[in-house]
């Protein structure tokens, strides 16, 4: 499980969160639905241990975070990867795609381009992408990168906030099945948070609606 | 002969156009980019002939990475270095014909960006810079396009793009993706252009947000203003396009009416396209993307196409705006879905 107790977010004086629970259970597939600034992305970044809340405690495994960011422990940090709806700001531009999806294995010391290559084939990326930078693919191909990138170190949790809003319906609809297919073998647990209903409708076991704080 | 594929010229005869905007046009011929990498060509766009005009709305749709922002590029010379452009694209108005291919980025930034031609780019947010505020940036922007009072402005501008003109002393990391947006918004319409290109201008909102924003859009062509409105939401461009080009692999496969190329599509791309809504089968077209580096001779759809035959190994003819050699049969075309077009394309075709 990955939990959230009684999390509060302030930005400002104002709470995006306040005593929020949400628990994510492996093996299926959460919606999180709701109107713009309901805080669903504060809440995404606080489930992937990007954003320490004010307070509240974030459980994963029953391991509790106590560092954030940087300062998570590594084995908790592979646990829970974070595929954010705008790829141009997640990636580092001097990279290329190849090294991008590499990143996080050649970090955690355990490279593997066989299987870095096949993630990129089975996010559709053509090998004429593989060696581009950021700034010489479209936004809907440095999101499938961002896509393999997440799965490379088989993370027991994704989140995927916004993961297709930039990206066609068929190519929507193929990533949908990407990660579905991952979940299923592997057993993982994915939070899909999104506005669009339809969509939730047709990917998530069941769906949480926030409303406006 | 290849009859070109001509996207928003049918004429709208119940929509009649203000008078001074009668003049106004842009036309795009046998419009190709490519980019030169070191050891590949990239084919970005192909050959692509559309024409938008004032109180029209021309929506271009495709799969990711099939050219969509590089051609709304292409129309205001902001491409990289490594960019070729061929191909004609006119812009009349005023009287005038202005060839845009080639122009000196003088006259593209004295007479085109921003005054005739604004540009809302895809992912606003990676396009403003960090460390100024928006304001910062708004203000620059109408300083030169020559706006007497820029703080004024800025904070009218704000007002009508539904900001607080407070936002607009944020710095980009404190804006929302909604509120990047609408500061976008905000300055590719700073110099009051008559044709907006709109590059996924609703990423990133809630349906209401999303219905506002297209409400907006179809305002701004019933004032006479000509919108290109680059997609993946298909609901959305349902409801403001008065037509529809899908795009595959850099060229324009079918181009006519809205209700007709999102309902009742007949080149087998876009009724792939349409089939995978999730409001309709979720199903993705199979197979991999096209190489741009290595397109076929022929089509390029013909590996994921289950209708690809032996002539499909030549580049197929456009014969009614469709791109195909076997299209699929005008009555019994679907892509699933019926609800009723927005205007019905017998009163098009008048
Ligand atoms: N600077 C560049 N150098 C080389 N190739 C490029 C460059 N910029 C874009 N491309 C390629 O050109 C093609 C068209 O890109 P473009 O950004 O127009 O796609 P798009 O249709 O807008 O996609 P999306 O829906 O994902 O935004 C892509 O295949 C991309 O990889
Ligand atoms: S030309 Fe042939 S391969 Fe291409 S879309 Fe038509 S039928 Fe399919
Ligand atoms: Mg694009």
């Amino acid at each position: 499980m990955l939990e959230a107790r009684e999390i509060t977010v302030r930005y400002g004086r104002q709470a995006a969160l306040d005593r929020l629970s949400f628990t994510l259970e492996p093996g299926r597939t959460t919606g999180l639905g709701g109107p713009s600034g309901c805080g669903k992305s504060t809440l995404a970044r606080v489930l992937s241990l990007m954003l320490r809340p004010a307070s509240g405690t974030v459980t994963v495994d029953g391991r509790t975070v106590r560092g954030w960011r940087q300062r998570a422990p590594r084995e908790l940090r592979t646990r829970v990867a974070l595929v954010y709806q705008q790829p141009r700001l997640a990636v580092d531009p001097r990279l290329t795609l190849a090294e991008i999806i590499a990143e996080p294995s050649a970090a955690a010391g355990r490279a593997d381009p066989d299987r870095a290559a096949a993630l990129a084939a089975e996010t559709g990326l053509t090998r004429d992408l593989l060696t581009r930078r950021p700034h010489e693919v479209s936004d809907g191909q440095l999101q499938r990168a961002c896509v393999a990138r997440a799965l490379s170190l088989e993370p027991r949790y994704l989140i995927c906030d916004e993961m297709t809003t930039m990206l066609d319906a068929s190519t929507q609809a193929h990533l949908v099945a990407v990660v579905e297919a991952y979940r299923e073998r592997s057993g993982a647990g994915v939070l899909a948070v999104s506005h669009d209903d339809v969509l939730l409708s047709r990917w998530a076991h069941r769906t949480v609606r926030f409303d406006r704080p | 002969m290849t009859e070109p594929i001509t996207a928003g010229s049918a004429v709208h005869p119940a929509r009649a156009e203000p008078p001074a905007a009668q003049t106004r046009r842009l036309r795009a011929e046998g419009l190709t980019v490519s980019f030169r990498l070191p050891d590949a060509t990239v084919r970005a766009v192909s050959g692509a002939d559309f024409e938008v005009r004032p109180g029209r709305c021309l929506a271009l749709v495709g799969e990711s990475g099939c050219g969509k922002s590089v051609l709304a590029h292409a129309l205001l010379g902001l491409l990289p270095g490594n960019a070729e452009v061929s191909g004609r694209v006119l812009l009349e108005q005023d009287g005038q014909e202005l060839e845009l291919v080639g122009a000196p980025q003088a006259v593209l930034a004295r007479r085109v960006r921003g005054r005739s031609i604004g540009l809302i780019p895809q992912s606003p947010a990676t396009h403003l810079t960090p460390v100024r505020t928006a304001r910062a940036q708004l203000e620059e922007a109408l300083r030169e396009l020559g706006a007497a009072r820029p703080r004024e402005r800025a904070d009218e501008l704000a007002e009508r793009h539904g900001l607080h003109p407070a936002d607009l002393d944020r710095y980009p990391h404190e804006l929302s993706g909604g509120m990047a947006q609408r500061v976008a918004n905000a300055m590719a319409l700073a110099g009051d252009p008559w044709l907006l290109l709109a590059d996924e201008p609703t990423s990133g909102l809630d349906r209401p947000l999303v219905d506002r924003a297209m409400a907006a859009l179809r305002e701004l062509c019933d004032e006479g203003r000509a919108v290109l409105l680059i997609t993946h939401d298909l609901r959305a461009a349902e409801r403001v396009a008065d037509d529809v080009a899908v795009m595959y692999a850099g060229r324009l496969v079918e181009a006519g009416p809205a209700g007709k190329v999102l309902h009742r599509p007949r080149h087998p791309y876009a009724a792939g396209l349409a089939a995978a809504r999730p409001d309709r089968a979720f199903v993705p077209i199979p197979g991999m993307p096209p190489e741009l580096t290595r397109l076929p001779d022929g089509c390029a759809f013909a590996p994921r196409c289950s209708a690809a035959g032996a002539a499909c190994a030549v580049p197929p003819p456009t014969t009614g705006g469709v791109a195909c050699h076997h299209p699929l049969p005008e009555q019994d075309a679907r892509g699933g879905g019926g609800s009723p077009d927005r205007d019905p394309l017998e009163s098009r075709r008048a």
